[in-house]
């Protein structure tokens, strides 16, 4: 491919939000670009993990080159770069993004845009992508194309009049999306004969290549032999293969040069050595500086992850670690529990990203898991001027021993329909948030800005915001910096024994009502003992809040007879089968979904 | 023997029963004939110490069907000379005629459902009778020269209090039956109780249903009733044999029992099985005299299981179980298998010994499946 001319590449990507027709239009440009047939058309060709596809949502970017033959009668290499859709990945699409010379803006016909639409699409100006804009969805009842078109004119200030109006879904104005690309995309710049600078923008681990590094040349060229170095890790490697990205498989060429979006193989062993954003350059003749926008991947998110079953440790620290070999934005290590025994403290990018592994642990690995509350990196000033990252409520050190403590602020957007402002506002302001300010976008909507607490918005906030305005709101936010806060560890006693695994970090005003809904909850989880057991919540040892699962008085079955053994002997098997799952603190069993049960707090 | 019919079928109740057409009735009768010629090859070792009819309403038949079925039993197999043969019966399916007829037929004993004293309660439990027919069910039963008689009640139904319980137990033990059998109501997955609960009035709480629990206790006690196992009760002499061979296992082949019927189950050594529930199938099978097709659910339990059961349903009586039984059948003590569980539960109370057994305390038996499910095989 050495021979293709860089005015005929198109690297671009596709920018909305969820459900508004991402997948799809990519799977209709791949699949009128040709290089493959219908038959081998899966449903979604850019989403290949099931998981995926279960939840709609696309979670490792993956990228697919096609041919088109335009109505200039030339031939255009289109890179289309896929860029996970959720704002735990903010990071990763930055870089996708950065691979890109611009992108397709696709806004739901019907739903205009929101919240993650701009997020995305102000990343994408950003990144001085040239961004076009389709209306998508335009075959349903409730379409408004010109609505759309001029909320896209007035909020985001770019043209939308000539906007294609397509339905992916029914391969309407497909055509028209691609000739976009080719005029309306600009062809990559940079000089193949400069030293070698290109942007790793994702990776992935085979087992017989090893790591496969997903790349953007912005200079130079790349070769099989050539000697290359990571300029931020520093790892160095000679590269075995160098390819491009069929729909699904990787196709070996002779080699990428400046302009060209591929994969190079070198026999690493591990994607830390290949991290997103970093640059490789020739290391026998590197370039001056980096590309710009490396940042180490930084968990916003941990929690323990157990095995429900103790003696599954060992597979599940083998499948956190094949877990990692594709996933560098995974962070565990070793932690023990009294209540839980021994497990893992995992860091995550955010809560979508913890669901993710999380289920995958489960379903690929096929793993029962404790998880416990999840909470944020807390700093912990102490008097001896020692400062503590706190990722493990159970580490935080005694009171006497703290000078302050500071939690992580972000940065929140809400998208929101006016006649929900005020119950947005409400939460907003339930959650400690910080108003920032408030933008009307043209009559009917208007744009939220917030400054929140990291640590209220973990658990439910999305949901809270989907149920207080009928599904309308949309929200994206970004690490703003650590701020002084007036924090507590809340401990659980159970049978006036405490669980560690149940402690959490918490704002002192929100300490009391926290507790008392745990205990609550906790109650409800607790299956009744042949003993009276009290639940209390505490904070720095005195007790704010109390509930007491009364003891059992009856569990007799009234009859067995010869006919009904076989039956009244499942009853108890399944009795004992219970509580073969619970987890014994002191002589409470407790199930192990009670662990969860913090994070259940809020669904009033 | 299973009599898979009834009346009207009660709304708690969830036994494999429903009513039937008369031409069923014979159809069914005819293949339980013949499942009973056909399996008597199996059982040329043993003597039959006990039978029992029960159902469904085996009552509803007529006298003359139930003396062939006992005539069939009794052509071939072994029948000991002081069988019990017992006869479920419930008040509206019997005449004196019919129960003098039974009781010269050989039936010794009747178990009568009567499950609560008071109309309005009969009523919401979908019965076919009053209190007035039950007793006069009951006298007649006497007339006929039934000496030992078991009167079913069941305690803890929607809106009951321990007054009217109390009141049930009182009018029953002014008739002397010779043994009562107690059950605290179990609303049953799938039965229109349970389908229907809200619609009832409250169940009583736990304490409530502890509570007229004891009194039961308390009250057949002074009347001269020892309770034998948890909801069964009879004066000296009385307590039913048929049902302690269930509960009292011990070494191959003393507990044996065999049963016939649509959906019986039968257990012979380690061996157990339940026969087919499907009527079209158990007609066709008996009919096609494979009677070894009935067998369904079948399973050969192990040591451990047989020790757990032995346990289980040996502590389900007062007396407990024999550790010297217990060892006699296993060749173990049952401290060597069960010595964590026994200490557990008898440190908190819940078990105890005395005079070479082990048995449930009152605290036990109220809560006496989390000890037994401690019993089972991992």
């Amino acid at each position: 491919m050495s021979q293709t001319e860089q005015s005929r590449i198109r690297n671009f990507c596709i920018v909305a939000h969820i459900d508004h027709g991402k997948s799809t239009l990519a799977d209709r440009i791949i699949e009128k670009t040709g290089l493959l047939t219908s038959r081998e058309m899966q449903e979604q060709v850019l989403d290949n993990m099931e998981l995926e596809r279960e939840r709609g949502i696309t979670i490792k970017a993956q990228t697919v080159r096609t041919v088109y033959q335009a109505q200039d009668g030339q031939e255009y290499i289109f890179n289309l770069i896929d860029t996970p859709g959720h704002v735990d990945f903010n990071y990763e699409v930055s870089r996708a993004l950065a691979a890109c010379d611009g992108a397709i803006l696709v806004v739901d016909a019907a739903q205009g845009i929101e919240a993650q639409t701009l997020a995305n699409v102000y990343l994408a100006l950003d990144h001085d992508l040239d961004v076009f804009p389709v209306i998508n969805k335009i075959d349903l009842p409730s379409a408004q194309p010109e609505w759309v078109k001029n909320e896209i004119e007035d909020v985001i200030g770019i043209e939308a009049q000539d906007a294609p109006l397509i339905s992916a879904k029914n391969g309407i104005g497909i055509e028209e999306v691609l000739e976009a690309i080719v005029h309306k995309i600009p062809a990559p710049k940079g000089n193949a004969d400069n030293p070698l600078q290109a942007l790793i923008f994702d990776s992935l681990y085979d087992s017989y290549k090893g790591v496969i590094v997903f790349c953007r040349v912005m200079e130079g060229r790349v070769a099989r032999g050539t000697k290359i170095r990571m300029m931020a890790t520093g790892a160095t490697a000679d590269v075995v293969e160098v390819g491009y990205f069929g729909a699904g498989q990787f196709i070996p060429c002779e080699e990428l040069s400046a302009g060209m979006v591929g994969y190079l193989t070198a026999s690493i062993k591990n994607v830390k050595d290949t991290a997103v954003g970093d640059t490789v350059t020739d290391a026998e003749r590197p370039c001056e500086s980096p590309l710009p926008g490396y940042k180490r991947v930084q968990s916003m998110v941990y929690c323990g992850l157990y095995p429900a079953d103790g003696a599954k440790y060992p597979d599940l620290r083998d499948a956190l670690e094949k877990l990692q070999l594709n996933d560098a934005s995974l962070f565990y290590e070793p932690e023990t529990s009294v209540a839980l025994g021994f497990g893992f403290r995992c860091g995550f990018l955010g809560l979508l990203h913890l669901e993710i592994i999380q289920e995958r642990l489960e379903r690929e690995y096929n793993l029962d898991l404790v998880t416990t509350a999840p909470g944020v990196i807390y700093k912990v000033y102490k008097t001896n001027g020692e400062v503590i990252e706190l990722t493990n409520p159970s580490n935080l050190p005694d009171p006497s021993e703290i000078d302050h403590m500071e939690e992580p602020i972000v940065n929140a957007e809400i998208m929101v329909t006016t006649e929900f402002i005020g119950s947005i506002m409400e939460l907003c302001q339930e959650r400690r948030g910080r108003y920032l300010g408030m933008e009307y976008v043209e009559g009917t909507r208007a744009l939220l800005k917030y400054e929140l607490p990291l640590n209220e918005i973990i658990y439910d906030f999305f949901d809270a915001l989907k149920s207080r305005s009928r599904g309308y709101a949309s929200f994206d936010y970004d690490l703003k910096d650590y701020e002084l806060a007036e924090l507590v560890k809340l401990d659980i006693l159970i049978n006036r024994e405490e669980v560690d695994a149940l402690s959490f970090i918490v704002h002192r005003d929100s300490a009391y009502e926290r507790g008392r809904r745990m205990c609550e909850k906790l109650k409800e989880e607790i299956p009744r003992h042949l003993f009276e057991i009290p639940i209390q919540a505490a904070v720095g040892g005195k007790v704010i809040a109390r509930e007491t699962v009364k003891a059992m008085r009856k569990d007799v079955l009234a009859k067995c007879y010869g006919g009904d053994i076989t039956r009244k002997k499942k009853l108890l098997e399944k009795q004992k089968e219970g509580k073969k799952r619970m987890r014994q603190i002191g002589n409470v069993e407790i199930p192990q979904k009670a662990f969860m049960a913090v994070l259940k707090l809020d669904n009033e | 023997m299973h009599i898979p019919f009834c009346v009207r079928k009660c709304v708690y109740c969830d036994f494999l029963s429903g009513p039937a057409s008369d031409a069923l009735r014979r159809d069914y009768l005819e293949a339980l004939r013949r499942e009973l010629a056909c399996e008597a090859r199996h059982y040329r070792a043993y003597e039959v110490e006990t039978v029992f009819f029960g159902g469904g309403t085996p009552s509803i038949l007529e006298a003359q069907e139930l003396t062939e079925l006992l005539a069939q039993l009794c052509s071939h197999y072994r029948i000991a000379g002081e069988t019990e043969i017992t006869l479920e019966a419930n008040p509206g399916t019997l005449t004196p005629d019919k129960l003098a007829c039974l009781r010269r037929a050989g039936i010794n004993r009747l178990s009568i459902g009567l499950q609560s004293a008071d109309d309005k309660e009969l009523r919401l439990l979908g019965r076919i009778h009053t209190y007035a027919e039950f007793l006069q069910t009951y006298r007649w039963a006497r007339e006929a020269g039934f000496d030992n008689i078991n009167i079913d009640l069941i305690s803890g139904l929607p809106g009951q209090t321990p007054a009217d319980w109390r009141d049930t137990l009182e009018k029953v033990l002014r008739l002397h039956p010779e043994h009562i059998s107690a059950y605290s109501l179990i609303v049953e997955e799938g039965t229109p109780l349970h389908r229907h609960l809200g619609e009832y009035p409250a169940l009583p709480d736990e304490e409530c249903d502890r509570q007229m629990y004891q009194e039961t206790k308390r009250m057949l006690a002074v009347q001269g009733y020892e309770r034998y196992e948890i909801s069964n009760y009879a004066r000296a002499g009385f307590a039913c044999r048929h049902n302690r061979i269930y509960w009292q296992r011990g070494k191959r082949h003393t507990a044996d029992y065999a049963g016939f019927g649509l959906g019986a189950s039968s257990t012979v050594g380690s061996l157990r099985w339940k026969n087919t529930d499907d009527m079209a199938r158990y007609l066709s099978l008996c009919g096609a005299g494979d009677t070894a097709a009935l067998r369904e659910e079948r399973e050969a339990l192990s040591e451990r299981e047989l020790m757990a059961e032995f346990m289980i349903l040996g502590l389900r009586m007062m007396r407990g179980i024999s550790e010297k039984e217990f060892c006699d059948t296993f060749g173990r003590e049952p401290d060597a298998v069960y010595g964590a569980v026994l200490e557990k539960y008898e440190k908190c109370g819940l078990l105890a010994r005395g005079g070479g057994r082990i048995f449930l305390t009152d605290a036990g038996i109220d809560v006496s499946n989390v000890v037994f499910a401690d019993f089972l095989p991992d």
